[in-house]
C-alpha cells in the first residue's frame, strides 16, 4: 500500500514548466530521498505535496483517497508536516511554547497550564536527544536541537509523511548522528519520510529509495541500494554514462590560450567560514577560466561571495594581481577588479525597478560624472556599447529591467560587471533560467572574455557547460576543495567521480 | 505574485497611483473656481502657497528617505529643534542662527542615518528616539516660552516678496527643483534609487549603501530644519512646543498621495509637491465651505489611507 | 579529508559560552528597567524630602494610571510587532466622550468612549491584518480621524463637556482603602492582561506573531486574528483611560494627551518590549511606566525645571534601550 502517491503531475509558471507530469510514491515506514539540482523541481513538488501549491494536473493520493490541499494548514490537519531547511519555529519563544504553541494543555479554568506543558516537553524532547531546560528561549539553541524541536513538533501531530528538505544542511556531524537515529525511529513506526539533501554520504546512510528529478521532470524512481553513486550524480547533473563527447554540447570553443606561467590575477588561499568553508585555495591566472564543481550546497555559491566581499569570512587572504585585498567588502572587491554575478539574479542581480540603462551605469557612477552630476553623455555611450556588444534586445535603454526576459536580464547584470573594467568575473550560473539562444550567447561571451585576458571563475549545474567552459575545474565538496581537474582530466566523467566519491581522502588531487 | 499576474493587472491600477493626484487637484480646482467666491484671487493662493510651503520643503526630504525604502518619523521634532535655536543665535546675526538651525538638522540626520545603516536598526524604529524627545528638547532649549522674532532679515524670509511672489514660495521652487535635479542627474540620486529598489544587488555592485543612506537622511533632517526656520520666520515668533508638529503625517501623505510608493526605489518629486497642494487644496475648499477644520482632518485621514492602499504591493517585480 | 575535519573544533566550546551569554542578555531585557526604577527611587528618596510622603506616591500612582491603561494596550500591539500612534487621540476622543455622555449617566459615560474607541481601534486592526498595509500608516490616519472626531463633537474645540455624572465622577476622585480608583483599575487590568498573555492562547498567538509572522501562520496561529483582536484591544484602553482622566479632571479637555502615544512606546520599550515584537513583559511595561512617572516627579520637585525634560529623557532611554537591545541581540546570535 502506498501512504503518499503523486500521479502525473504537472506544474507550471509563466515561462517556466516546473514539473512535468512527475510521478512519486511514497510508501508506509520508507525513507525516499528526493534530489535533484536547483531548478530540478525538488521544491515545487514538496509545495505540491503540502498544498503550498496546487497542480495544473495530475493527482495527488494520500493513504489511498484523492485529496486536495487548500492550504499547508490542511495538509498539516491531514498528517503531512514539513520541516523547513530553516526552521520554521519562533525562536524568540521558548523551547516548550513552540512545541505545544497552538496546543498548549489547559487547566480547568482554561488557562494554559504551564507546569504540564513544560513536563510534557521534556519528556517528549528527552526521546529525541535534547534535554535542554525547556523554558530556554528556542533561538538559544544549537540549530541541531532546533531541528529536532521542529521534528517532535511535526510528528506530535500525528503526522504520517515527515518531510525534511536539507535537514543536515547547517548540523553538525554528531548533530546528524542524532538526527539519523529519530528518523531510524519514525521508520519504524511506520512513519514515511521524503529527505531531501544532496549528501551523498547522508542519502546512502538513511535512504531506502531515491526519485532523482532534472528540469522538472523525472528521471529515475527506485531503490537507492542497487544504485551507484556516480549513476545517481550522473543522473542528477543530466549526463549518461556514455563517454562524453569533449565537444559540441555548448557555445564553447576549446581551451584559452592561458599562460601557465603567467603570475595569477586571483589567488586565494584559505578561504574559511564557520561551518560553510573551510581551507578553500585556488588560482587563476589571465586569460583563464577555472570551473568551481560539486553539487548544491558544496559551497561554491559561498566562495563567490566570499571573494567578492559579500560574505563573511573567518579566515584567508584573497590576492588580485599579487596585492592582498585585506578584509573583504563589495566596495572594496569592485574597486579591486572583481566583479560579481550572484546565483539569484532577481534577489541580488538586477534592480528590477530602474531602466536598462541605470542597471548598466549603476556600478561606475563616479567615472561617468565629474563634481558628483552625471554625464548622461557619457553613460549612454557605455549603455550603448554593451547593449550592442552584448546584443541586449530592449525596447529602448529606458525599458525597465523587470520586463525583459530572464537572459536579457542577465546580459544587463553582465553589462553591468564589464562596465567597470573588472580583472577577474566571477560567474554563478550565468546560464540559468535563460533561453537557449541567451545561453550560448553568454557562453561565447565568456570565452571572448577570457581571451581578452580577463581571470573567470565559473560555477555551474550544468555538467557539460562547466567542463567545456572551464580550462581547470576546482572540485568541492561540504566546503572544501576535495579535487582539481587539469588537462585532459576535464571530462564529465572525471567530475562526477570526483563529486560521488565518499567522504574518504581524494586519490585524485591532480 | 507571479510576474503574469503583473502582466495583467488592469491599467487603472498603476495608472491611479501616478497621475491620480494631478486629477485630483484639476477637479478641486474646476468645482473651487465654479463654487467658491474669490477663489481665484491672488490673495486666496498666496495664502495656500505661504501655508503649504513648509509641507512641500519636509515632504521633498521624506520623499527621498521613502525612496530608499525607509521613513522619517522625527522631522517634526526637527522643525522644533531648529525654531528653538534661531532666536538663541539671532544675536550673532541672521547667517549664525541659520547656520546653527541647519547644524541640528544636520546632527538628527546622521544620528538617524548611523542608526540606519551601521546600527541596522529599522528606519521607524531609529527616527522614533528623536520624535519622542527632539520636541521635548526644542521645548527645553526654548525654556518652554513663545519667542517674538523682529529681525528684519528673518521676517523678510518668512513675508517678503520677490516678483510679487512671497520669498517663501521661491525658496520652496528652488529647493523642489534642486532635489529634483539631485536625484535625477547625480551618482547620489541614482544610488539612492537603487538602494530602494534593491539593496542587496546595490551592495554587490561595489555602491557604498551605508553611506548613501546616512546622506539620505541628513538630507531629510536639514531639510526638516528649513522648513522649521522659515516657518519662524512666517509665523514671525518661535514656539518649539507648536512649530511642525504632525508635519510628519502631511508630508508622509504628499509623498504617498503623490504616487511614490512606501517601498522604495521610484520617487515622484513633482507627483510629492502635487500632494501637499491637493492636501492643502481638500483643507482649504472645506474651510470655505464652513465644514471646519475637524472635516479636513477626517477627509485627510480617509485620502492617506486609500492612498497607501491604492499604491500597495506597488514594488515592480 | 574525513568528516571530522569538516567542523572547526572550536565550536565545541560556543554553546556553553553563548549560553551565558544569552542568560546575561534575557535578565537585562526583563529586569533592566526594574533596576533603573530602585535605583531612581532610591536616588529621589535621598535628593527630595517630600518624595517619600503618602501624598507623593498617591499622585505619582494617580498620574501613572492612564499611562498605565495606554502602555498595557500598546504592550500587545508592540509584541506582535506593530504599533498604534492613534491612542493619544483616542485617549483625548474617549475623555470628551466620556464627559458629552456623562449626562445620560455612568454607564453611558464609560460605555460610549469604550464603543467608539474600540470601534477605531477594530478600523485600525482590520486594514492592518487583511489589506497588509504598515501599522504605522494606518494608525496616523486613525490619529487624525480620531482627533477630527474629537474637534468635531467639541465644537472645533470650543466647547468643553463637564461630567455630569457624580457617580461617574467618583471614579476619577473616589478612593478605596486609601488608594484612588483609577489605580485599582490600572492594577486589575494589568493583572488580567499578565494572565491573558502568559495563560491563554490569544497570549502565546501574540508573542508568536511579532518573532515570526511566517512561521506563526504555518504553525496554525490566526495571524489576522489576532492582530485585530491587539488593535480593539488598544483602543478600548486607550477609551478607557480617557474616561478615567476626565472623570478625574471634571471635563473632557479637548487639548491634553497630544503625545501620550510617545509615552506609551516609550514606557513599553524601555520595559524591555523589543520595537520589532516577540519579545517583552506587561511586567516590565509597568516598571517603564513608573520609571517615565517618577521621573516626572522629580523633575516637577525640582520647580524650576522645565517639564518637558520628560521627553528628552524619554527619548534618550528610548535610544539607548534600543541601540543596546540590537547590540545584545548581536551578541547573543554571534555566541
Amino acid at each position: 500500500m502506498t501512504l503518499l502517491e503523486v500521479a502525473g503531475v504537472s506544474k507550471s509558471f509563466p515561462g517556466v514548466r516546473a514539473l512535468d507530469d512527475v510521478s512519486f510514491t511514497l510508501r508506509p515506514g520508507e525513507v525516499h530521498a528526493l534530489v535533484g539540482e536547483n531548478g530540478a523541481g525538488k521544491s515545487t513538488l514538496i509545495k505540491v505535496l503540502t498544498g503550498v501549491y496546487r497542480p495544473d494536473s495530475g493527482e495527488l493520493r494520500y493513504r489511498g483517497e484523492p485529496v486536495s490541499f487548500a492550504a499547508p494548514m490542511d495538509a498539516q490537519r491531514a498528517g503531512i508536516s514539513t520541516i523547513y531547511q530553516e526552521v520554521n519555529l519562533v525562536p524568540l519563544m521558548s523551547v516548550a511554547q513552540n512545541l505545544f504553541l497552538g496546543r498548549e494543555p489547559r487547566n480547568r479554568l482554561g488557562l494554559v497550564d504551564r507546569g504540564r506543558m513544560e513536563r510534557e516537553a521534556r519528556d517528549i524532547l528527552a526521546d529525541y536527544g535534547v534535554t535542554t531546560d525547556v523554558r530556554r528561549r528556542l533561538g538559544a539553541l544549537p540549530l541541531g536541537a532546533q531541528q529536532m524541536v521542529a521534528l517532535a513538533r511535526a510528528v506530535m501531530i500525528d503526522a504520517q509523511v515527515v518531510i525534511m528538505d536539507e535537514p543536515t544542511s547547517s548540523l553538525e556531524p554528531r548533530e546528524v548522528q542524532t538526527l539519523f537515529g529519530v528518523i531510524r525511529r519514525l521508520h519504524a513506526r511506520g512513519i514515511g519520510i521524503v529527505y531531501v539533501s544532496h549528501r551523498m554520504d547522508e542519502l546512502y546512510e538513511i535512504c531506502d529509495a531515491v526519485t532523482i528529478l532534472r528540469d522538472g521532470r523525472l528521471v529515475h524512481t527506485g531503490e537507492l541500494a542497487g544504485l551507484e553513486r556516480i549513476e545517481l550524480v550522473s543522473m542528477m547533473l543530466g549526463r549518461e554514462m556514455s563517454p562524453a563527447r569533449r565537444q559540441g554540447f555548448t557555445a564553447f570553443a576549446g581551451d584559452h590560450d592561458a599562460d601557465d606561467t603567467a603570475p595569477p590575477i586571483l589567488a586565494v588561499t584559505g578561504l574559511t567560514s564557520r561551518n560553510r568553508l573551510h581551507d578553500v585555495s585556488f588560482d587563476v591566472r589571465p586569460g583563464e577560466v577555472v570551473g568551481l564543481g560539486g553539487l548544491l550546497g558544496a559551497g561554491r555559491s559561498e566562495t563567490i561571495k566570499a571573494i567578492g566581499g559579500a560574505y563573511p569570512i573567518d579566515g584567508g587572504t584573497i590576492r588580485v594581481d599579487g596585492e592582498d585585498l585585506g578584509r573583504p567588502s563589495t566596495v572594496r572587491a569592485v574597486a579591486a577588479g572583481i566583479a560579481v554575478q550572484p546565483e539569484d539574479r532577481k534577489a541580488e542581480g538586477i534592480v528590477a525597478g530602474l531602466s536598462v540603462r541605470d542597471n548598466i551605469a549603476l556600478a561606475v557612477l563616479p567615472r561617468m560624472s565629474r563634481l558628483g552630476i552625471v554625464s548622461e553623455a557619457r553613460i549612454d555611450a557605455i549603455v550603448q556599447r554593451y547593449m550592442t556588444r552584448l546584443r541586449i534586445k530592449a525596447s529602448s535603454p529606458g525599458q525597465l529591467v523587470g520586463d525583459l526576459s530572464g537572459g536579457n536580464q542577465q546580459k544587463v547584470l553582465l553589462a553591468r560587471l564589464l562596465a567597470t573594467d573588472p580583472k577577474i568575473l566571477l560567474l554563478d550560473e550565468p546560464t540559468r533560467g535563460i533561453d537557449v539562444g541567451a545561453k550560448a550567447e553568454v557562453q561565447s561571451l565568456i570565452d571572448e572574455l577570457a581571451g581578452e585576458g580577463l581571470g573567470v571563475v565559473l560555477v555551474s549545474s550544468d555538467a557539460e557547460e562547466l567542463v567545456e567552459g572551464a580550462d581547470r575545474v576546482v572540485v568541492l565538496r561540504d566546503g572544501a576543495v576535495v579535487g582539481h581537474l587539469t588537462g585532459d582530466r576535464v571530462t564529465t566523467e572525471d567530475l562526477m567521480a570526483g563529486i560521488a566519491a565518499a567522504a574518504a581522502p581524494s586519490e585524485d588531487p591532480a | 505574485m507571479t510576474p503574469l499576474a503583473l502582466a495583467t493587472r488592469p491599467a487603472v491600477r498603476s495608472w491611479l497611483p501616478d497621475y491620480g493626484v494631478y486629477l485630483a487637484i484639476a477637479l478641486l480646482i474646476l468645482y473651487n473656481v465654479a463654487f467658491t467666491p474669490y477663489f481665484l484671487e491672488w490673495s486666496n493662493l498666496r495664502i495656500q502657497l505661504v501655508q503649504v510651503a513648509p509641507i512641500v520643503i519636509v515632504a521633498l526630504g521624506m520623499a527621498l528617505v521613502i525612496g530608499t525604502e525607509g521613513i522619517d518619523l522625527s522631522v517634526g521634532s526637527v522643525m522644533a529643534l531648529a525654531a528653538a535655536l534661531i532666536p538663541l543665535y539671532l544675536g550673532y546675526g541672521v547667517a549664525a542662527a541659520i547656520v546653527v538651525s541647519l547644524l541640528a538638522g544636520v546632527v538628527v540626520g546622521l544620528v538617524n542615518g548611523v542608526l540606519v545603516a551601521r546600527v541596522g536598526l529599522q528606519p521607524i524604529v531609529a527616527t522614533l528616539a528623536v520624535f519622542v524627545g527632539g520636541r521635548g528638547l526644542a521645548v527645553v532649549i526654548s525654556d518652554g516660552q513663545l519667542k517674538e522674532i523682529r529681525n528684519p532679515g528673518l521676517i523678510n524670509l518668512g513675508s517678503g516678496d520677490l516678483l510679487g511672489v512671497p520669498v517663501l514660495v521661491w525658496i520652496t521652487a528652488v529647493l523642489a527643483g534642486v532635489v529634483a535635479f539631485v536625484l535625477r542627474r547625480t551618482v547620489f540620486g541614482r544610488r539612492l534609487l537603487a538602494v530602494g529598489g534593491n539593496r542587496r544587488a546595490t551592495e554587490l555592485a561595489g555602491v557604498p549603501v551605508a553611506r548613501v543612506l546616512i546622506t539620505v537622511y541628513v538630507a531629510c533632517a536639514v531639510l526638516a530644519s528649513i522648513a522649521g526656520l522659515l516657518s519662524v520666520a512666517r509665523i514671525q515668533s518661535s514656539d518649539a512646543s507648536a512649530v511642525g508638529l504632525l508635519i510628519e503625517l502631511s508630508a508622509i501623505t504628499a509623498v504617498v498621495v503623490g504616487g511614490t510608493p512606501l517601498t522604495g526605489g521610484r520617487v515622484r518629486i513633482l507627483g510629492t509637491v502635487a500632494g501637499a497642494l491637493l492636501m492643502q487644496l481638500v483643507t482649504a475648499t472645506m474651510i470655505k465651505h464652513d465644514l471646519g477644520p475637524s472635516t479636513a482632518e477626517m477627509a485627510q485621514a480617509v485620502i492617506i489611507l486609500v492612498a497607501v492602499y491604492v499604491a500597495r504591493e506597488r514594488k515592480t517585480r | 579529508m574525513t568528516p571530522a575535519l569538516l567542523t572547526p573544533p572550536a565550536t565545541g566550546a560556543g554553546p556553553r559560552g553563548g549560553d551565558r551569554t544569552d542568560r546575561i542578555v534575557g535578565v537585562v531585557q526583563r529586569q533592566g528597567a526594574l533596576a533603573v526604577l530602585v535605583a531612581v527611587v532610591a536616588v529621589a528618596l535621598a535628593v527630595f524630602p517630600d518624595f517619600r510622603s503618602l501624598d507623593n506616591t498617591g499622585t505619582i500612582l494617580v498620574a501613572a494610571a492612564p499611562p498605565m491603561l495606554i502602555a498595557l494596550g500598546m504592550t500587545f500591539v508592540i509584541l506582535t510587532g506593530g504599533i498604534d500612534l492613534s491612542v493619544g487621540s483616542l485617549y483625548v476622543l474617549g475623555g470628551v466622550l466620556a464627559a458629552w455622555a456623562s449626562r445620560h449617566g455612568a454607564v453611558a459615560a464609560v460605555l460610549v468612549p469604550l464603543v467608539v474607541c474600540g470601534g477605531i481601534g477594530l478600523l485600525n486592526g482590520v486594514l492592518i491584518a487583511r489589506t497588509r498595509m504598515a501599522p504605522f500608516i494606518v494608525t496616523l490616519a486613525a490619529l487624525l480621524g480620531a482627533r477630527g472626531l474629537m474637534r468635531a463633537l467639541s465644537d472645533e474645540g470650543s466647547t468643553t463637556y463637564l461630567v455630569e455624572s457624580d457617580t461617574f465622577g467618583r471614579l476619577g476622585t473616589g478612593s478605596l482603602l486609601g488608594v484612588g480608583y483609577q489605580v485599582w483599575l490600572a492594577v486589575g487590568l494589568v493583572l488580567i492582561g499578565m494572565l491573558v498573555l502568559a495563560r491563554t492562547g490569544f497570549g502565546q498567538s501574540v508573542y508568536a506573531i511579532g518573532g515570526s509572522e511566517d512561521a506563526s501562520a504555518l504553525m496554525g496561529v490566526s495571524v489576522r486574528r489576532t492582530k485585530v483582536l491587539v488593535y480593539v484591544l488598544s483602543g478600548l484602553l486607550a477609551g478607557l483611560a480617557g474616561a478615567v482622566n476626565a472623570a478625574k479632571l471634571g471635563s473632557g479637555v479637548t487639548v491634553l494627551g497630544a503625545g501620550m502615544e510617545l509615552d506609551a512606546i516609550a514606557a513599553v520599550v524601555i520595559g524591555g518590549t523589543l520595537l520589532t515584537g516577540g519579545a517583552g513583559s506587561i511586567a516590565g511595561t509597568v516598571a517603564g511606566v513608573l520609571l517615565l512617572g517618577v521621573i516626572q516627579n522629580m523633575i516637577n520637585q525640582v520647580g524650576d525645571l522645565n517639564s518637558n525634560w520628560q521627553q528628552v529623557i524619554s527619548g534618550s532611554f528610548l535610544a539607548v534601550v534600543v541601540v543596546a537591545q540590537t547590540v545584545l541581540n548581536r551578541l547573543r546570535r554571534v555566541q
